[in-house]
């Protein structure tokens, strides 16, 4: 027997391994399955993958302490790419695996959540894309099977017109300033877009749009704008590359970078690190704490990293993308927790977790018993809201760690609710989804 | 979409009347240029000497800045960091020539062109389990401030961009047509039998080229390294060279050069003029679009070769 002929023999003698041993386990196993839609590879992943080891690393937590209710969780990462048509491939191949099948997809884009929120009706699976994904899916009256909890880009983009008001003097002040949304031209970089443009009706900004091309590692013409413009601020939405550039640019043109206000997606590690000292004073929204200063943290590295299971490196854990994924499985695994209650302690199938979520009541108490007190909001779901118009804080870089320097800023609900309900139910028309009473009946 | 007179007459009434502004356009699109001749650059020489587009050169980019980055992370100077990832460039050269090429030669050019294409998915893969895929800073104390002269911002980052590629393309046109290794490389991109028959060794004279290209990669990842930061999306900046080439032909040291400033300055002025009339970010799509309207009058680019085939 030649070598390539043993190397395929063993080849087959080991997919006939799995084959019968893998399938026994799996059917004899209590466990709930969690997708991960992740990208670790491609021009991303430096965004990816911090965000898929904190979400990996939390459910190694949960499960090294015995599972939700004592039910395991099996993670299983799928690797999209960032790329829509791979996501779309991942979510078909995984929402039946498992005892019960999917429990809840997490997309990471919102290019591949518009893609899926169709086929979850069909497949009976929610889908959680958590601050980003379709704004109006805050509309569970429409929007059943998704949410995106605990805020969206038009709460945002309110929430920092909110904050530029408040340091303008008041928001009377921002007549005639000039505001420039500097956005990732993609589905998820125009959302704020609409917002944005209500506002400045509102308040009397002059409101500049200038879209940037994937991946924007070359943006010489829209900071040629910039300086052209003067804007008094700047409200970027971009994503991997483009944020190192931007603020590279942005300094270059002597811009001020106290001024300068990334979204969520724009205020990472590693949007500023790679800047060095320019990006110094740079400001940017969070939902949610940075750093490793909270008991979580001790515990993940003690029981996870300690055990040899961590996803990452070390040094990673408390980076803002980390936390993100984190925070992500903490309301995964809570709302899983609260279908228990209702259901029963199995492995849950996604229409009972979908239940979870849409009834999910995340108290300060219970925060402070996960060991996360004070690193998000509390925050309570209910069937007409699947996103809670949630608060934001503005952190600044300080050319070491990110520093919180605002308090929680509640978004103007008052604007961004009724433009939800306008588009869901514009939504709901075209394509002809029944709008649900919530009155416990559906 | 604006109306005709948005589209055709503002842009035009907005250059004669801020002056000052569009040259700073210009210049803004001159420096970008630059840095896509910078890549450029690298597809050219490989063309040149075995007139096969070597996918893989965007991510040669990438993984030169992240073995450089990675050397400089032990402790090491850059000065030495440089020359050891220099070394590095020309091991990678010999195994490719080893490896890939060596038993591809007289094979079609489509093989050798799958073959780079190959070569560039095993090196993303290689870079990232070598040196991880997060964003890395690359300082080699490169100035980046920028400073006024006669109303006009200019970045002490993108006049040394400017400079280093002045340099690299007078070293490259001098090696390509002053030297006999030169003319031995031009003779095997004509035709590999014919090189082998006349003596030029076709091993040792991939090995040359391939290395140039190599160190031509460092150059312009460190370039665009130093402005983006050392990470994966480093290998796109090829996207960005593939307009450049058909401008300025595949076979023309100067016309990477020319054909990236031609490209930088009609993307830009595209861009700032007609962008907001189009709903912004056209740049992209308007290089692919200037290098297909050159297409249409000079499929071989404006300084290519003409390339005549008996059939």
């Amino acid at each position: 027997m030649n070598a390539k002929k043993l190397t395929l023999g063993g080849m087959g003698a080991a997919v006939f391994a799995t084959l019968f041993t893998a399938v026994p386990v799996a059917a004899q196993e209590n466990y709930m399955f969690l997708p991960s839609l992740v990208y670790r590879t491609g021009a991303y992943a430096p965004n990816g993958v911090p965000f898929a080891n904190g979400y990996a690393d939390y459910i190694a937590l949960v499960n090294a302490r015995g599972g939700v209710n004592g039910i395991k969780i099996k993670l299983t990462e799928c690797e999209t790419g960032y790329k829509t048509d791979v996501g779309v491939e991942c979510y078909e191949k995984l929402k039946n695996e498992g005892p019960a099948g999917a429990t809840v997809f997490n997309p990471l884009s919102t290019g591949i959540t518009y893609q899926l929120i169709e086929k979850t009706w069909v497949d009976k699976v929610p889908v959680h894309s958590m601050g980003y994904g379709r704004t109006a899916a805050a509309d569970g009256r429409v929007f059943k099977w998704t949410f995106n909890f605990p805020t969206s880009y038009w709460s945002q983009a309110s929430a920092v017109i909110k904050y530029i008001g408040a340091q303008e003097g008041g928001m009377d002040k921002l007549k005639g300033k000039k505001i420039t949304h500097v956005y990732h031209n993609s589905a998820y970089g125009k959302e704020a877009n609409p917002t944005l443009k209500i506002l400045a009706k509102k308040f009397g900004f002059k409101l500049n749009l200038l879209p940037v091309d994937h991946p924007g590692q070359e943006q010489k013409a829209t900071w040629l704008q910039v300086r052209r413009i003067k804007p008094d601020w700047i409200f970027m939405s971009g994503w991997g590359v483009m944020n190192q550039v931007a603020i590279k640019e942005a300094a270059a043109i002597n811009f001020p970078m106290e001024k300068f206000i990334g979204n969520w997606w724009s205020s990472t590690e590693s949007d500023v690190v790679p800047a060095g000292d320019s990006a110094i004073g740079y400001k940017g929204t969070a939902f949610h704490g940075a750093g490793a200063n909270w008991p979580v943290f001790d515990a993940i590295k003690k029981e996870v990293y300690g055990a040899g299971k961590g996803a990452g490196p070390i040094e990673g854990v408390g980076e803002v993308l980390y936390n993100r994924g984190l925070i992500n499985t903490v309301y995964t695994t809570e709302a899983m927790r609260t279908a228990m209650a209702k259901f029963g302690n199995k492995a849950l199938s996604g229409e009972e977790v979908r239940w979870g979520l849409e009834n999910l009541n995340l108290t300060a108490a219970r925060l402070d018993e996960l060991g996360l007190g004070g690193f998000a909001n509390p925050i309570k779901i209910s069937c007409r809201d699947h996103e809670t118009n949630g608060p934001v804080r503005i952190q600044q870089w300080d050319g070491k760690k990110w520093v919180v320097v605002s308090d929680w800023i509640t978004p103007m609900a008052d604007v961004v609710r009724p433009m939800i309900e306008k588009a869901a139910m514009a939504y709901a028309k075209e394509k002809k989804v029944p709008v649900r009473k919530c009155d416990g009946t559906d | 979409m604006g109306t005709v007179y948005d589209f055709i007459v503002l842009p035009l009434i907005d250059i004669v009347e801020y002056p000052l502004f569009f040259i700073e356009v210009v210049i803004g699109g001159l420096s970008a240029g630059v840095m896509y001749s910078l890549v450029a650059l690298g597809f050219v020489l490989i063309f040149k000497a075995s007139g096969v587009f070597n996918f893989a050169q965007g991510v040669l980019a990438l993984f030169a800045a992240l073995t450089l980055v990675g050397i400089m992370d032990w402790g090491i100077p850059a000065p030495l960091a440089i020359l050891a990832t220099a070394g590095v460039m020309v091991a990678l050269a010999i195994a490719i020539e080893r490896l890939m090429l060596r038993p591809l030669v007289n094979q079609d050019q489509i093989i050798l062109f799958m073959s780079t294409l190959g070569l560039a998915y095993f090196l993303e893969g290689l870079g990232d389990t070598l040196w991880g895929s997060n964003v890395k800073r690359l300082d080699l104390g490169i100035p980046e401030k920028s400073f006024e002269f006669q109303g006009i911002l200019l970045n002490q980052f993108e006049l040394v961009a400017a400079g280093t590629a002045a340099v690299m393309v007078t070293v490259l046109a001098v090696f390509f047509h002053r030297t006999r290794v030169g003319r031995a490389l031009r003779a095997v991109a004509d035709d590999h039998q014919a090189a082998l028959s006349v003596g030029i060794p076709l091993k040792s004279i991939w090995i040359i080229v391939w290395s140039v290209a190599g160190l031509v990669a460092l150059v312009a990842g460190i370039m665009w390294g130093t402005k983006s930061g050392v990470q994966f999306s480093l290998s796109l900046i090829a996207l960005k060279a593939l307009p450049v080439l058909i401008l300025g032909g595949f076979t023309s040291v100067p016309g990477a050069i020319v054909g990236g400033l031609i490209i930088g300055v009609g993307e830009k002025v595209a861009e700032v003029y007609w962008g907001p009339a189009l709903g912004g970010a056209i740049e992209g799509w308007f290089a692919y679009m200037l290098a297909l309207v050159f297409l249409m009058f000079r499929p071989q680019g404006l300084f290519g070769d003409v390339i005549i085939e008996r059939v």
